[in-house]
């Protein structure tokens, strides 16, 4: 009896221990937020488009967190969705073409005869990549454009056009090399004929 | 002293002896020169010179923006003729800024002047006059030599290489350097030991290079220094600046760190004979010997060059068998990069150009699978493990390539040289580098867009919280000054028996605010029955509540206005006298706030005159009407005159004020009337509007008419 009694208090002293440290651990070490949602916030390419259906990346970040689907970003295409794949280990699945394609970087550019001087594209522009004043003609810092095209639409003399950044010395990038293994002529020909098919 | 060994490496043949056999010989000189902006690793330099200009050898045309950068120079006399887009000797074959100058055959000099003795310079003055000769490595990669020379600032540099090995086949640009100018090799090598100070001074150079050996030992024993010349055996890459350090030092660079990080500085044999030129006579880096060899040349040579002479120029001079040519290299055959076109500049960088045959470089058979034989990683000067960087670099997946020390790879060719499976494993290794390069520029700006976007969603925030603050902070005021009012009210109740003059003032300020007071809350009451018939219209919900809100609203204005009203007659009552002595100082007196208050009264005036003329009207009539015959018809009828006459009055009197101020009152109604009339038009052909197109241009006009119109409203009320 007395060795069943000790037994109890024993297991009851250290449940009543490593409670304390938990419930110290757990006020000490709490982590604000939701550490996932800045993850996958990372992930995204920030381009604040609003392509996903949500005002900004980390809308749509905290809304992946809460289990929707990860193929609604056409900036980040089908890297960022492997990226979040992985990261969230689930099944990497293509690009969601209701909300766009994946598409060339683009910048915005603002002609600036035409431009009338409303500022409505500043306000639109999410990373203030646009200067300019009332009544003063605008112009589109190259260096901070996402090319995200929220600009575009409240422009009321569709003066801004998304023009795709030119390859140059600077940003070319060496190609794949083309696919070995086509020594026998029909190697060459099957997935030509597959893809016919 | 010993000579170590590096990991792997490979033996191609050679091919060096083709282009040795003659001497240096000077490139003919080119109608046109194109010089690239970009020479040199680094921001591209900006061009100082405007097309038409003239401009004499060595005179700079662009200058270095930024820390590493290399200003260009004019490499022969004559005009700029073009600032453009030219196609550049690069592996994209992309075309890049150049300036383009057709020469005048004269080869002016511009005026320059060497050093008299540079060890009598401050090392900062000493760098900065080679920076600005423009030089920059000439072994390959083009790095600003200033950048180097200033690496004992902040590093403990005890010892100097000089890279003499030239281990790539074919090449012998520095070899017939060696040869022809070892004194100058020697001199640039005394200009950067004064500089970077370091114990020990040892020239790297591979045994295929007898004669160079000869000569740079000869000029060596007339130097002050104790400079090593250490012969290493050949074997390709010993020419890579860490398998050298490592041949000759025993010490392995650690991955992501440069040789400085470990108290090494490496140079080339040419870049020091540039540094010595351009100290000793002033010149600046405008020339370079480059190899020409390859068996569709008839006269494989080493030519002495001007940067921007078009390789078309020396292929000629060299002999080309245009029949037998089939294939352009720049550099050597392991790292050079095959050329599009033979029309395009020699830079700053081009040691060799290999013009050759079918039979001497067939097209690689095709690649095979990799039957991971292990060859390759014995081959691999940098270690790795290039089978497996393969599989990833294929496969795509970046993250292990670099995980597996990509970015170690010098890219020198050895792994694909062995392989048996003919796999282009270079090309894998340079598409896998740009694909993360390019990954990792997404990513900064990915982070930096985020930065812009949250600072701004917290500008935007902290705006609206200092408005609602603001707002918070107007309504406390007005609640405090209402009160206040209150009691001041209170008081001069209580002492206008006293005293008739001084409240009067304070009256009139009060009256003023309940005033408006009243405006707003008829202003409030006006805008809630709109939502209301809006709201109706709409058949929207809340109906009620809006209805219920109005009637609040509603009582509120007749509060709001009876208390003015009543303010207003106590005010007049208590202090006629101090009104019309204010009336009468507003005259003379051009105050703003006292005209202000005039106009209020004359507002009254005119209405309530204009109510008494209409109310005499109707009293004219129904008396007309009930008895044509009364007395009374009569004294209404005069009585009515009589205040026709006064309203006629005041209002002339408006028109006078008016006219004052330079306005015609008149016209100004009639702006009014007509700014009103267009709301109303716009308004009404917004709701008739077809298309959402166009309600939405009529929708985008209407905002600025309604403030035109409000603003001629607003000054006619001003006089009425």
């Amino acid at each position: 009896m007395d060795a069943i009694l000790t037994a109890i208090l024993v297991l009851f002293a250290l449940a009543l221990i490593f409670g304390l440290i938990l419930g110290y651990a757990s006020v000490r070490f709490k982590i604000e937020g939701n550490p996932i949602v800045e993850q996958i916030d990372a992930i995204l390419p920030q381009t604040q488009c609003g392509q996903c259906g949500h005002p900004g990346c980390r809308p749509y970040a905290e809304a992946i967190a809460n289990g929707e689907a990860i193929n609604k970003c056409p900036p980040g295409g089908q890297a960022t969705i492997d990226q979040l794949a992985e990261l969230l280990n689930v099944e990497s699945i293509p690009l969601d073409a209701e909300h766009g394609s994946e598409d060339v970087r683009k910048v915005a550019y603002i002609r600036e005869d035409e431009c009338i001087g409303c500022t409505k594209c500043i306000q639109a522009c999410p990373v203030d990549a646009i200067l300019g004043a009332a009544k003063q003609m605008h112009t589109v810092i190259v260096a901070e454009c996402t090319g995200c095209d929220l600009c575009v639409e409240p422009c009321p003399v569709d003066c801004i056009d998304m023009i795709p950044v030119a390859t140059t010395i600077g940003n070319w990038k060496w190609p794949a090399p083309p696919s070995p293994m086509q020594i026998i002529a029909t190697d060459r020909t099957a997935p030509a004929e597959e893809s016919q098919a | 002293m010993t000579v170590y060994a590096f990991h792997g490496g490979i033996h191609p043949p050679e091919n060096k002896l083709q282009s040795t056999q003659l001497p240096v010989a000077q490139a003919n000189l080119p109608s046109h020169l194109v010089i690239p902006v970009l020479q040199h690793i680094g921001m591209a330099a900006d061009p100082v010179v405007k097309v038409g200009d003239t401009v004499l050898k060595g005179e700079v045309i662009a200058e270095p923006v930024g820390r590493i950068s290399a200003a260009i120079h004019a490499p022969s006399s004559g005009r700029i003729i073009d600032i453009s887009q030219q196609p550049v000797p690069h592996a994209s074959g992309l075309e890049a800024e150049c300036i383009v100058i057709e020469t005048d055959g004269a080869e002016t000099w511009c005026e320059h002047q060497g050093l008299e003795d540079y060890t009598q310079l401050p090392p900062n003055e000493l760098i900065d006059f080679i920076r600005s000769k423009g030089i920059a490595g000439m072994g390959g990669a083009g790095f600003p030599t200033d950048v180097k020379l200033h690496l004992g600032d902040d590093h403990i540099v005890n010892t100097l290489i000089i890279n003499a090995a030239e281990c790539e086949p074919y090449i012998t640009s520095d070899d017939m350097l060696m040869r022809s100018e070892p004194e100058a090799i020697i001199g640039g090598i005394e200009v950067i030991a004064r500089l970077l100070k370091p114990h020990h001074i040892m020239i790297g150079i591979e045994d295929n290079k007898p004669e160079a050996i000869a000569a740079l030992n000869r000029a060596a024993e007339a130097s002050s220094l104790q400079i090593d010349i250490q012969v290493v055996p050949t074997k390709y890459p010993s020419g890579g600046e860490r398998q050298l350090i490592q041949l000759l030092t025993n010490i392995e660079v650690p991955s992501s760190k440069i040789p400085a990080d470990i108290g090494i500085v490496c140079q080339n044999v040419g870049t020091a004979a540039a540094i010595y030129e351009a100290v000793t006579t002033g010149r600046p880096l405008i020339s370079r010997i480059v190899t020409l060899t390859g068996d569709a040349l008839t006269q494989p040579q080493n030519f002495r060059t001007l940067l921007g002479t078009p390789f078309t120029t020396l292929l000629e001079q060299a002999g080309v068998d245009q029949q037998r040519l089939s294939k352009l290299i720049m550099g050597g055959p392991m790292m050079g990069v095959p050329l599009t076109s033979p029309h395009l500049p020699v830079i700053k960088t081009t040691n060799c150009i290999i013009a050759t045959t079918l039979e001497e470089m067939p097209a690689p058979p095709p690649a095979q699978a990799c039957i991971r034989c292990g060859l390759c990683e014995q081959a691999c000067p940098a270690q790795l493990l290039p089978q497996q960087l393969y599989w990833f670099s294929k496969g795509k997946e970046f993250e292990k390539a670099r995980q597996h020390n990509l970015f170690d790879c010098i890219e020198c060719g050895a792994c694909a040289y062995v392989c048996p499976s003919n796999i282009p494993l270079v090309q894998y290794y340079r598409f896998a580098k740009s694909e993360i390069r390019n990954e990792e520029l997404e990513q900064r700006r990915a982070d930096h867009a985020r930065a812009r976007f949250e600072a701004r969603q917290e500008r935007l925030e902290r705006e609206a919280a200092q408005k609602a603050e603001k707002r918070k902070q107007r309504a406390i005021e007005a609640a405090a000054a209402q009160a206040a009012r209150k009691k001041a009210q209170e008081q001069a109740q209580t002492e206008t028996t006293e005293d008739t003059g001084t409240p009067a003032v304070n009256n009139e300020a009060e009256v003023k605010a309940l005033k408006v007071a009243a405006a707003v809350a008829r202003t409030k009451l006006s805008k809630a029955e709109k939502a209301l018939k809006n709201a109706r219209d709409k058949g929207l919900d809340g109906v009620d509540k809006l209805g219920a809100t109005v009637e609040q609203l509603s009582a509120k204005a007749e509060d709001a206005q009876a208390a003015y009203d009543t303010a207003l007659s106590t005010n007049n009552a208590s202090s006629n006298v101090a009104d019309s002595d204010a009336k009468c100082d507003a005259k003379q007196n051009d105050n703003s706030d006292q005209r202000t208050a005039k106009s209020a009264d004359y507002k009254l005036d005119m209405k309530s005159l204009k109510q008494q003329v209409s109310i005499m009207r109707t009293k004219l009539k129904k008396a007309k009407a009930s008895d044509p015959e009364s007395s009374e018809i009569e004294a209404l009828e005069s009585r009515l005159a009589d205040a026709a006459a006064t309203l006629k009055a005041a209002e002339d009197k408006q028109i006078e004020r008016a006219a004052a101020e330079g306005i015609d009152l008149k016209q100004l109604k009639i702006d009014a009337a007509l700014a009103k009339a267009a709301v109303t038009k716009i308004e009404r052909a917004a709701k008739a509007a077809q298309n959402d197109e166009e309600r939405e241009q009529l929708e985008a006009e209407l905002p600025q008419k309604r403030e035109a119109a409000e603003g001629l409203a607003q000054q006619l009320a001003r006089f009425e």
